[in-house]
């Protein structure tokens, strides 16, 4: 069923698709992020996946690109899930919101923004949303040291 | 009549007497550290589990009230701030607020490993030990403490208090506090 629905995103959006992977009945799309809002919007006009269930960052610390941003949608009347995922480099990282096709996509963008320092464009409201206020830093980037940037790193105990 | 005629007889014969036993001649320090330290009130207020550990010990098993430790739900009302938990950076802010709040003379009592050091969350969110931030009067060790470890803890706070000397009469103009 998923795989119909994939046919019909490469039919309408052949040069953005960039993978498709199926493990284990769950199906994972990695398309360009320039048309990530039109991507989501016809996933949720054409597929009905109304329900965007998690947003979040991945940080692929080494690799080209570095970061990927995943979208987690849920079709609530037919109980089907489809993963999208989306390259952003190092350098600028940004993404245009979703947050216009799922409202809830807010808090999630502003979490990933506050932990992994990937921008959103367009977003209502990008505030920090778990760490303290006048932070410094996005603490779950992997090159973000442990104990934060202010202290000696732990080097293991003398005795 | 005849008890009142009875008594007339005695007093009359004790008036060269002075006062009898109704008159206990006592130091200001000890009565003020005397009633300060047998009425803490802490603020309620818990971060993690250690504030399960301070709930027990407050309810009928342990039973603070028999030491005449009573939650305050109000900083104005409290003596006493028990850090029971882990304190983050986040959290940070809304402690000192409530500590600032809190009428002197105030007490800090660091309940558990996290409070104390910042336990294993030896991490960027957390702050390593209020007494970073806060003066600290007693630290109870444990992950969590044993109810009754609270309990000692609170106890020494009292012997704590009752060894201060002369924070009354600065009050009124008399001399240094001699901190216990």
């Amino acid at each position: 069923m998923s795989q119909a629905v994939v046919a019909k995103l490469r039919e309408a959006f052949s040069a953005d698709v960039l993978d498709v992977k199926e493990y284990r009945g769950e199906v994972t799309v990695t398309v360009k992020k320039e048309e990530i809002v039109a991507i989501c919007q016809f996933l949720k006009d054409e597929a009905g996946y109304n329900f965007l269930c998690d947003l979040c960052g991945v940080d692929y610390l080494g690799q080209q690109p570095r970061f990927m941003v995943v979208y987690n949608l849920y079709n609530i009347t037919t109980k089907e899930r489809l993963r999208v995922k989306v390259p952003v480099e190092e350098e600028n990282p940004r993404v245009d919101t979703v947050s216009t096709v799922w409202s809830t996509a807010n808090w999630p963008e502003r979490e990933c923004w506050d932990l992994m320092g990937i921008s959103f464009n367009n977003h209502p409201d990008l505030r920090r949303i778990l760490m303290a206020e006048g932070w410094v830093g996005h603490p779950l980037r992997k090159d973000y040291p442990l104990q934060g940037p202010d202290r000696e790193p732990y080097q293991g105990r003398l005795s | 009549m005849g008890v009142t005629q009875g008594a007339e007889k005695a007093s009359g014969a004790e008036y060269s007497k002075v006062l009898g036993n109704n008159v206990l001649t006592t130091s200001l320090d000890l009565v003020v550290n005397w009633s300060r330290s047998r009425s803490l009130w802490p603020m309620t207020f818990g971060l993690a589990c250690c504030a399960i550990e301070m709930m027990a010990t407050g309810a009928a098993r342990f039973d603070l009230d028999r030491m005449g430790v009573l939650f305050r739900a109000s900083p104005r009302q409290a003596d006493v701030i028990i850090i029971a938990g882990t304190v983050t950076h986040k959290m940070l802010p809304v402690i000192k607020v409530v500590y600032e709040q809190m009428p002197e003379p105030k007490y800090v009592v660091a309940m558990g490993a996290c409070a104390s050091s910042g336990g294993v969350f030896d991490t960027y969110s957390v702050v390593q030990g209020i007494d970073q931030e806060l003066p600290v009067d007693v630290y109870v060790p444990g992950c969590p403490p044993r109810p009754e470890a609270l309990l000692y803890g609170l106890i020494k706070l009292q012997e704590k208090i009752m060894r201060e000397r002369n924070t009354f009469g600065a009050a009124i103009g008399a001399g240094d506090v001699i901190p216990g």
